[in-house]
């Protein structure tokens, strides 16, 4: 499967290790060689430099054949921009953006995107061990 | 009416003076609270800091009841994000975006935007139309009609010279709208003649363009 992601930061450089060492043809934009550095030494995949709202960018990065793009940028515009370039100018069939603003992402997900919001997330995920483990504590000391 | 402008750059800045001076109700929304004190002084109390891609700015700013939200930026990601923030949440009837790469205006408009202004189109177009060599201009592009306005120089071999307009076949969805003739502007008649050295400026179909172009006998590409 081919697929580029834009954005080489934490997540994006992760997501491309991952999906290299799977076996998948994979291409990673940044506006900054300098984020490459995340990628590890054995990454087969493919580097553009350049920002993903350009489409000629996202043509050199392979986005023609692509079957998934991830827009993993800390811009949520530019992630939300991007996506709706390779939706609807290049059709690509998987298109997944992370929106850190939960408004912003509930607009797009309505609008048909399909979308991860780290903030309810990762928010749901900690909330879940502060109150979530309190009320279990206190279950089973009820319990016992 | 209400009108909502978001990006206090050169253009937000003169666009905010002028509608203001027109007589309309704005609010210019800018992120860096420094220029926001400083357009404050100037302009009274129409300015407000905030990020106008969130929502809660553009709802703190009245935007459900706003006619039309103009975001100039100088970023295309953002001024597209909230112009479709400003019609999905707040269905704002006319939302307009600058496009600062005119690769983006395509984008913009299958996304419901309702008018894109490229500026780096503008400026070329004037370039253009300043650089005298050029036989054949392409004046203005009417997006909504796919219609265009251009402007050819007749030149002395020009298969059209010394011709009336009731004489020559123009191809279809092209009229010629004026001839500049020296210092005199002619709106013609079937028995008008094109002499050499005459500007027409015609109102065609795009995909007529390199037609025209050719019946007019200006191969100098645009």
């Amino acid at each position: 499967m081919k697929v580029v992601i834009m954005g080489c930061g934490r997540v994006g450089a992760r997501i491309a290790s991952i999906l290299d060492h799977n076996g998948h043809d994979v291409a990673v934009v940044d506006i900054d060689a300098r984020a490459f550095r995340r990628l590890p030494n054995d990454f087969r995949g493919n580097t553009v430099i350049g920002t993903g709202i350009d489409e000629d960018v996202l043509r050199a990065a392979g986005i023609e054949d692509a079957s998934a793009f991830v827009a993993v940028t800390n811009g949520d515009n530019r992630n939300i921009m991007a996506a709706q370039v390779a939706r609807l100018m290049f059709e690509v069939p998987e298109v997944i953006c992370r929106i850190y603003d939960p408004v912003r992402e509930d607009t797009y997900r309505r609008l048909g995107l399909t979308t991860v919001c780290p903030t309810t997330t990762v928010s749901a995920l900690i909330l879940d061990h502060v109150i979530g483990a309190g009320d279990l504590l206190g279950a089973r000391g009820r319990e016992a | 009416m209400y009108i909502i402008v978001v990006g206090g750059g050169k253009v937000g800045y003169y666009l905010t003076k002028t509608l203001l001076n027109e007589g309309h109700e704005v609010l210019l929304i800018e992120r860096n609270p420094e220029k926001v004190s400083t357009f404050a002084e100037r302009f009274g109390a129409v300015v407000v800091a905030g990020d106008g891609a969130e929502a809660a700015t553009l709802a703190a700013a009245g935007a459900a009841r706003a006619d039309v939200v103009i975001a100039v930026t100088g970023e295309d990601e953002d001024n597209l994000v909230v112009c479709q923030s400003a019609r999905q949440k707040f269905h704002v009837g006319r939302t307009i975006a600058r496009v600062n790469n005119p690769k983006n205006e395509q984008l913009f408009r299958l996304l419901g935007i309702d008018v894109t202004v490229s500026q780096t189109n503008y400026i070329l177009n004037l370039i253009e139309q300043s650089i005298p060599e050029r036989s054949f201009l392409h004046l203005l592009s009417l997006r909504h009609a796919d219609l265009a306005i251009i402007e050819a120089k007749i030149g002395e071999g020009s298969p059209v010279t010394n011709r009336t307009i009731a004489e020559v076949q123009l191809p279809v969805d092209c009229v010629i709208a004026a001839i500049a003739r020296g210092p005199e502007l002619i709106v013609p008649t079937p028995a008008t003649q094109i002499l050499p050295g005459d500007d027409i400026i015609a109102l065609t179909h795009r995909e007529q363009e390199d037609e025209l172009r050719r019946l007019l006998g200006c191969f100098v590409a645009t």
